[in-house]
Formats: structure tokens, C-alpha cells, sequence
């Protein structure tokens, strides 16, 4: 535990994707090859069960440090993560020299799921008797499954790819898909053999980086497809041994959450894997993400909503057929298969992302400006004669965005953060001006440096003017540049109007509350873009 | 009327006629130590310990100052006072004040760990015992100080090899010098920040031992900074100052650093609980060993302590101070500095 326990703190506090790549190529090089495949599992979203729940583990904490409830909850106030408070508050470790590899304990843990509650208390208790703090830190965060340790997927497997020799894109196929981490050695993990295996794995998918140079610069237009971006979730449709599986970019198997898919193996070709967005939408009009949200995580789906929001699957790209990883031969042979299999599988939920037909960058940029329109976030570039390649990669493939909309308001109100911003104030309300007024419209929590977040949480606590519950009203003097990315009529707000996607886009330090737009600026741009 | 009371220049005695760490200018004020929560401007006269002098010169300037040893009696009015040492920093003291039979012991900020710099915590038998809280929750347990001087040591070292100037932010009185006990045995140069010089040159020239540190200045090449050490005040992290030693790694020494939250917050690299105040149990057994039958809690978690000791048969009541905001003077002296650098 103590290799991996030091692994976590070193990426915990490095800043510096090349230092995180260190620390984890050098955990590769050293670590036993158990615990590398838990690493590779738990880097990669694979998480244990949870057989311990965090009430048992702070009533257990509690009798050993003899504290009453109180103070425990005093204390996780103010270190704002349970693992953490547990770990600083639990008594010094008889032994702390004593810890198993980290799979004696993740194993354990999965083997004493059914005992009765003796038998998981006694384990935790012994673990931590033979742990130091940072280790005991480490194995709550495991045991509590809020596990983020601000490394990458990407990162963890070039780190792998330099430690064995195996080319990254390689690594990233090979460790996709279902496979269980204790039941699975780590040379079979990486071995050719295991990818025929397990025929339910997609492929890495090919990520395009954002256009930030003049169009222009990729030469001829012809050489291009262009087609529009939308805002679903990306995903792979497989269809393999006469089986279907949906796989999201998140490398979650989704096939079973959206009954729109169950029957679209029947209307398929064996050996297939097609790349596409997932995404509900009605007569081939994609629907606003918010729709999509209301489809996720839900079991029990009524006939209203299918019918309302029905998922579909914009395919763009084909990645095998019959068998045969198509991934080398050009973007335009394989768009010419594509269509033909779609067109030839006639369901509701499979469609084709069209593409776009343009001859020249000019005209393409005048058709960009409707990507609103068409609900989509902008232009996905892709070349004619490309490969599919693995990874965020520049030079083929390019996301041409649209601007998101900008409006520069104050903040009136403020609410504290939850997980490890719960003591800062990070949760904001703005207002733009009517008259001698302010109307808030929006609320943002996300777009801030943690400094400047600090430097306004700060300013919150020293202008608070009132107090309802969490909510504190603050002086308005505070001005932000809110983005978003759509706008609609609201009879909900106070303001009229309902924002997409409203976020900070920068803090204008630069500018005073008398300076910022009005409600009149808003109902303008609810005129021209809230169609 | 009680021996010492709460008022809204601090706390009184009103059978002596004086205050102790006032928060407003009055006649006769008692200094625990030079911290600037604790040692305001104004008074007509300051009383505190021998080597806290020369740095409340530094901070407040000339003033009429009356120095005493620990354990020294002095009659004012009628009550005697003394000093005893509170392990906090250089010259920082506890003030017992006694007056027909009955004795208050007010902490000012202390530790109990002996740190070989500010003399060791003595526990000090009183009647009423007035503490400081800035550490008062059971997640504040420190580690020994030759623990955290070695993983201070090994961090210097790591930066090096890596090519990094190591940049330790440590408050300018107090942990500053700390530091300096443990760093020299890395054999690297070691600069500091103006504010820290300032401290350094006080307290040498008042004839107390510290070891040689090279003042950071506009004229210094850039490649001397290079793989070596620089200890700056807090606030000089977020400050254009530290640019001029990129490369650079940033650790920070307070025991804040004990939550991983705070070192994330502040954007270090490393977070050090080095701590110039008690930890939880260090609260607990210095408030026992008083004996004190009455707790005031202050400067820090109040209400927690002052519940807990309660909850565990001492009688404890919280009080409001203005101690605590030690950072204000920081940003002060980190914006002098950087307007210095910038004319220069
Ligand atoms: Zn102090
Ligand atoms: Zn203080």
C-alpha cells in the first residue's frame, strides 16, 4: 500500500502532466504486477464495490478516537473530504510499517462483500492499525469510492506505454472494454490474446482538437468533409457474435439504458463497430442536451418520455466491418460503407450525421454561423483521406466551435461549493441591469482558477450584506463575463429568459457594475438566437 | 468585578490599570509577542520579554518599553505580573497576573513542543486560565519537529536534483527562523525576502544566534537562485515577486498544511505542518496541567474547545478577540518589497 499511497500524494500535489507521467511510469516500473493492474483498473474508472458505507466508517473512526459525534462532524466540516477526516483523526497505527500490497486489500475487500458486519469492521480495523496516515488516506478514499486523483486516462496509460514498450494507442485498446481486475494478470491484460477475447471492446476513440487558426490554413477546401458538431455523448455501437453493445466515450456500456437501441442488432451486420454521438432527437433534429440529462441514470422510462426524448445515434464513422478493423483506410471509403449500412438498416434510432456541402471557406463560414439553428455547437473538420487514429491528435481531424454568447453581469449572491470547495464560496448568482435595478438571470459555478475562486470566496465573506440559509446576498461590485450557449423565453425566471450552458468565461476586474449589460442586451439576444 | 475582564480594547485589568495584547491604543499594555494580532501601535507604554523588544522596535518603532525576564515579578498597582515563556516564537511569553491570592494566566499564542528557538512551554497553575484556539480540533496533531525538518531537508533535495529553486513560505517572525535550524544542513545558499531579512537582522543584532541568510535583491543574478533555497512571507506565493525564480518549487510551513485541501487551494507544491501553535492534544494537556478551574477560550475554535472542555468537566466559556489576522501585515510588506524591486 505504501508505493501506491506515495503514487497518490506525488499526483496529488504535481501540478505537471510530465511529473504525473514520472510518478506513474516509475510506480509501473516497480510495483508488482498485481497491484499495476489495479492501478490500470482503478485509473480507468473500474472501482470496486463498495462494501463498507461511509456512516460505518466514521461510527468506527469514533469509537477508536473517542470522540463524540459532534466533533467528528466538526472536523469533516472543516477538512471537507470524509477519507481525509478519518484518516487525520484516527489514533496513531500500532505498526505502520506493516501494510500489505494494495491488492491484498482490494481483494479482501470484494471477498468479504456477503460477510456479516463484524467481519467488514474487524478488516477496516486491522488495515488501519498497520497503516500511516497517507496510506489510511488513501484506502478510505478506495473503500469510499470518491476517488479522483486528477490524472487522466491518457496520462496513465502513456505512462504504462513507456514502462512496457508497447505503443500507447495499442495499451489503450487492449485495456478498454469489460474485464474484471482480479481475475485478470497483467500480461494477459496486455497480451494480443486478450482483445479477441473479449469481444465487447470498442476502440480508443480519435479526439480532435479545437481549430484555432484562420480556416484558411488547412488548404483546399475539397481535400475536407465537413460535417456539424453535436452535443450528445460520443459513443461506439458493436456489433459482434450476434451480441450489441453501446459503449459512451466514458467507457460505459450503455446498451441497456436507452431501450431505443435493444433491437437495432437485429437491422446490423455482424463484425461492425460504428463511431457516433449519442443523442435524442426528433425527425432528425437533434434536441437540446438538457433532454438528454433527464434520460441518464434513469431506470424506469415511461412512454411519455420515449416519446418526447427519443435516443438516437448519429453515426459518422465505421471502425470494423465484417470483421476487420477498418481504422487504416481513408475517411472516405469508409463514410461510403457507412452510408450504406445505415441506409440499408432502416431504424428509427440509427441515422447518418450529414454532411456538409460546401465548396468554399467562405461559404462554409456563413454556414457555421447557423450551427445554433440546427442545434448544433459548430463544425467538426475532418480530412477526406484520413486515418482513424487513437487519442486527442492535431492535423486531421478539427472541432471549428462556434463563440459561445457573452454577456458581462455582477454577482449578487453567493453559496458555498460542495466536495473540496465546501468551505469556499464558489456557487454564484449575477444580475444584469434594468434601469436602476438588477435582475439576476444566471447561476455559474464553474470557470475560475481555485485562486481566483479563493480571492472571491474573500470578497464574499467581507461584503456579505445578508444571510438567507446558505445563501449570502453580496455587495454587487463584482463583475463577470458569463458565456453560454443557447437562450430561451422563461416565465420561470424572474428575467424572462433561460440560458444554456452558463458559465464564467473570465472575471473582468477591469470593470465597474455601472458597466455591465442590461436586461434590454439580453431580451436582444433572445430575439436573434432563441429560435 | 473579576481580575481581568473582556472589553472592546481587549483584555483588562482594571485593580492594575493595565491591558494585555490591546487592540487599541491605551496606557500600559502587557505583550505577550511580536506577532501583529497581538502587538498593536498607539500605547504609551509597552511591557513584554527581553528579546521580544527588539522586534516590537522593528514592527511598532520607538515607544517607552519596559523589558523583564521570565519568571521576573513586577508590582503594577498592586497586582504582580510575570512573564513564562510560550514556546511560540522568539521572546514570546504567557502573562500571570495575580492579585490577593487569586491568579489568571493569559497564553497569548504558544506550543508545547520545545523547538530549541522560543524557549519551552511551562505550564503555569492558575485559578482562570485564558487560551488560544488556533488549532482546536482533533485533526490538528502535529508531527515531531525533526520529522517535518527531515522531510523538509529531503524535499530540498529532491527539488535540486530536479533542477528547482526550493521557495518555502513561512511567516516572516517565527517560522522563518525555525526553518533556519533545519536548513543549513542542506549546505545550499539561503535567500530571503526583505521582510525576513528585516526580522533576521533585529533579532541577530539584539545578540541572539541565527545562521547567515542572503538578502534577495534587485542586483542578485538569477542563476544564484538556481537549485538553492528561499523562504518568503505568506502572500508571495500569488505575488509577481516569485517569478524571478522560475524554475521554482513552492512549499508552504503552517499548520493549516495539515488538510491536503489548503495546499491544493494555495497552489503549492508541498505543504509542511509545521506549526508555531499548540495541537489538539497540546491545548488539552497544557489547560490541564493549569489546573484551572475556568477556561476562556479564544483566537480560533472557540466554541469547539470551549464545548468540548465542558462536555469533559472543565468549565469553559468562549470569548471574541481580534487576534488572529496575521496575514493582513504580510500582504503589507510583500507589496513594499515588490514596489522596491519594481523601482529599482
Ligand atoms: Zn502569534
Ligand atoms: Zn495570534
Amino acid at each position: 500500500m505504501r508505493l501506491f499511497a506515495d503514487l497518490v500524494s506525488t499526483l496529488g500535489t504535481s501540478t505537471k502532466t510530465n511529473e504525473k507521467l514520472q510518478a506513474l511510469s516509475d510506480y509501473f516500473a516497480t510495483s508488482n504486477d498485481k497491484d499495476k493492474v489495479w492501478v490500470i483498473a482503478i485509473f480507468s474508472g473500474r472501482r470496486p464495490k463498495r462494501v463498507v458505507n461511509s456512516t460505518q466508517l466514521w461510527t468506527w473512526c469514533n469509537e477508536l478516537a473517542k470522540l463524540p459525534d459532534w466533533l467528528f462532524e466538526e472536523s469533516y466540516h472543516v477538512v471537507g473530504d470524509l477519507a481525509e477526516t478519518i484518516a487525520l483523526l484516527l489514533p496513531e497505527a500500532a505498526n505502520t510499517n506493516a501494510s500489505f500490497p494494495l491488492h491484498h486489500y482490494l481483494e479482501t475487500l470484494i471477498s468479504i462483500e456477503k460477510e456479516n458486519e463484524m467481519v467488514r469492521k474487524n478488516f477496516i480495523l486491522d488495515s488501519w492499525n498497520s497503516m500511516t496516515q497517507t496510506e489510511r488516506f488513501v484506502f478510505n478514499k478506495l473503500i469510499t469510492g470518491n476517488f479522483r486523483i486528477g490524472v487522466s486516462q491518457k496520462t496513465m496509460v502513456n505512462a504504462l506505454s513507456k514502462t512496457v514498450q508497447l505503443d500507447a494507442s495499442v495499451i489503450a485498446h487492449r485495456i478498454s472494454g469489460n474485464w474484471d481486475p482480479a481475475a485478470t494478470s497483467f500480461e494477459s491484460l496486455l497480451s494480443e490474446h486478450a482483445v479477441s477475447a473479449d469481444y465487447s471492446k470498442p476502440y480508443p476513440f480519435y479526439l480532435a482538437y479545437a481549430l484555432e487558426e484562420d480556416v484558411h490554413s488547412l488548404g483546399a477546401p475539397d481535400e475536407w468533409q465537413a460535417e456539424w458538431k453535436w452535443d450528445g455523448i460520443r459513443g461506439q455501437i458493436i456489433k459482434r457474435n450476434d451480441e450489441l453493445f453501446v459503449w459512451s466515450r466514458g467507457e460505459e456500456l450503455m446498451t441497456e439504458k436507452f431501450p431505443e437501441y435493444h433491437n437495432l442488432k437485429d437491422h446490423l451486420p455482424d463484425g461492425l463497430v460504428l463511431d457516433g454521438e449519442i443523442i435524442p432527437s426528433q425527425g432528425g433534429r437533434p434536441l437540446p442536451f438538457s433532454l438528454l440529462q433527464t434520460r441518464i441514470g434513469r431506470k424506469n422510462i415511461t412512454k411519455k418520455q420515449l416519446q418526447e426524448t427519443p435516443i438516437t445515434f448519429f453515426a459518422y464513422d465505421l471502425l470494423e466491418y465484417e470483421g476487420n478493423d477498418m481504422r487504416e483506410k481513408s475517411l472516405a471509403d469508409r463514410r461510403e460503407l457507412l452510408e450504406n449500412i445505415v441506409n440499408e438498416a432502416k431504424h428509427p434510432a440509427l441515422l447518418l450525421s450529414p454532411v456538409i456541402t460546401f465548396s468554399t471557406w467562405e461559404e462554409l463560414t456563413a454556414l457555421r454561423e447557423k450551427s445554433r439553428e440546427m442545434g448544433s455547437e459548430g463544425i467538426m473538420l475532418k480530412r477526406k483521406n484520413s486515418a482513424y487514429q487513437v487519442g486527442r491528435k492535431r492535423g486531421d481531424w478539427w472541432k471549428w466551435k462556434i463563440d459561445p454568447l457573452v454577456i458581462d453581469a455582477v454577482m449578487i449572491y453567493a453559496q458555498k461549493g460542495h466536495g473540496r470547495r465546501s468551505n469556499l464560496y464558489t456557487d454564484y448568482t449575477f444580475a444584469v441591469r434594468d434601469g436602476e435595478n438588477l435582475v439576476s438571470f444566471a447561476k455559474a459555478y464553474s470557470g475560475l482558477t481555485d485562486k481566483e475562486f479563493a480571492q472571491v470566496d474573500q470578497f464574499v465573506k467581507r461584503n456579505s450584506l445578508e444571510k438567507f440559509g446558505p445563501v449570502r446576498t453580496v455587495k454587487p461590485e463584482l463583475v463577470f463575463e458569463i458565456a453560454f450557449e443557447g437562450i430561451a423565453a422563461s416565465n420561470r425566471h424572474k428575467s424572462g429568459v433561460a440560458l444554456r450552458f452558463p458559465r464564467i468565461n473570465r472575471w473582468r476586474q477591469d470593470k465597474t457594475v455601472a458597466e455591465i449589460n442590461t436586461l434590454e442586451d439580453l431580451k436582444k439576444m433572445l430575439e436573434i438566437y432563441g429560435k | 468585578m473579576p481580575l481581568i475582564e473582556f472589553t472592546d480594547k481587549g483584555l483588562y485589568c482594571r485593580t492594575g490599570q493595565f491591558y494585555i495584547d490591546p487592540w487599541k491604543p491605551v496606557d500600559k499594555a502587557i505583550i505577550t509577542h511580536a506577532h501583529s494580532d497581538h502587538a498593536r501601535p498607539g500605547s504609551k507604554s509597552y511591557l513584554c520579554h527581553t528579546q521580544c523588544e527588539p522586534l516590537l522596535r522593528l514592527r511598532l518603532g520607538d515607544n517607552r518599553y519596559q523589558t523583564v525576564e521570565w519568571e521576573e515579578s513586577v508590582l503594577i498597582n498592586g497586582v504582580a505580573v510575570s512573564l513564562h515563556p510560550a514556546g511560540h516564537m522568539i521572546g514570546s511569553s504567557q502573562v500571570r497576573v495575580e492579585c490577593n491570592g487569586e491568579v489568571w494566566v493569559i497564553s497569548g499564542d504558544y506550543k508545547i513542543e520545545d523547538d530549541g528557538l522560543s524557549g519551552k512551554f511551562e505550564p503555569v497553575r492558575c485559578n482562570t486560565f485564558v487560551t488560544e484556539s488556533t488549532f482546536g480540533l482533533p485533526v490538528y496533531n502535529w508531527k515531531p519537529q525533526h520529522e517535518i525538518f527531515q522531510n523538509i531537508k529531503d524535499w530540498v533535495c529532491k527539488n535540486k536534483e530536479a533542477g528547482k529553486t526550493s521557495v518555502f513560505i513561512a511567516y516572516s517572525l517565527g517560522k522563518a527562523q525555525r526553518l533556519l535550524q533545519c536548513l543549513p544542513e542542506t549546505g545550499l545558499p539561503i535567500f530571503v525576502h526583505g521582510a525576513i531579512w528585516n526580522a533576521h537582522e533585529a533579532i541577530t543584532r539584539s545578540g541572539f544566534p541565527l545562521p547567515a541568510v542572503n538578502r534577495v535583491s534587485y542586483d542578485t543574478p538569477k542563476e544564484s537562485y538556481l537549485g538553492n533555497i528561499v523562504i518568503a512571507p505568506s502572500g508571495a506565493e500569488a505575488s509577481p515577486w516569485i517569478k524571478k525564480f522560475v524554475p521554482y518549487a513552492v512549499g508552504i510551513c503552517s499548520g493549516w498544511m495539515q488538510v491536503r485541501g489548503n495546499v491544493r487551494r494555495r497552489n503549492a507544491d508541498a505543504g509542511f505542518a509545521l506549526s508555531d501553535h499548540a495541537d489538539w492534544k497540546g491545548l488539552l494537556q497544557a489547560i490541564k496541567e493549569t489546573g484551572a478551574q475556568k477556561v476562556f477560550v479564544t483566537h480560533g475554535f472557540q466554541s469547539v474547545l470551549a464545548r468540548y472542555l465542558n462536555e469533559t468537566g472543565i468549565e469553559a466559556a468562549e470569548v471574541k478577540t481580534e487576534f488572529g489576522n496575521e496575514i493582513e501585515e504580510n500582504s503589507e510588506a510583500i507589496a513594499k518589497e515588490q514596489e522596491q524591486t519594481n523601482n529599482q
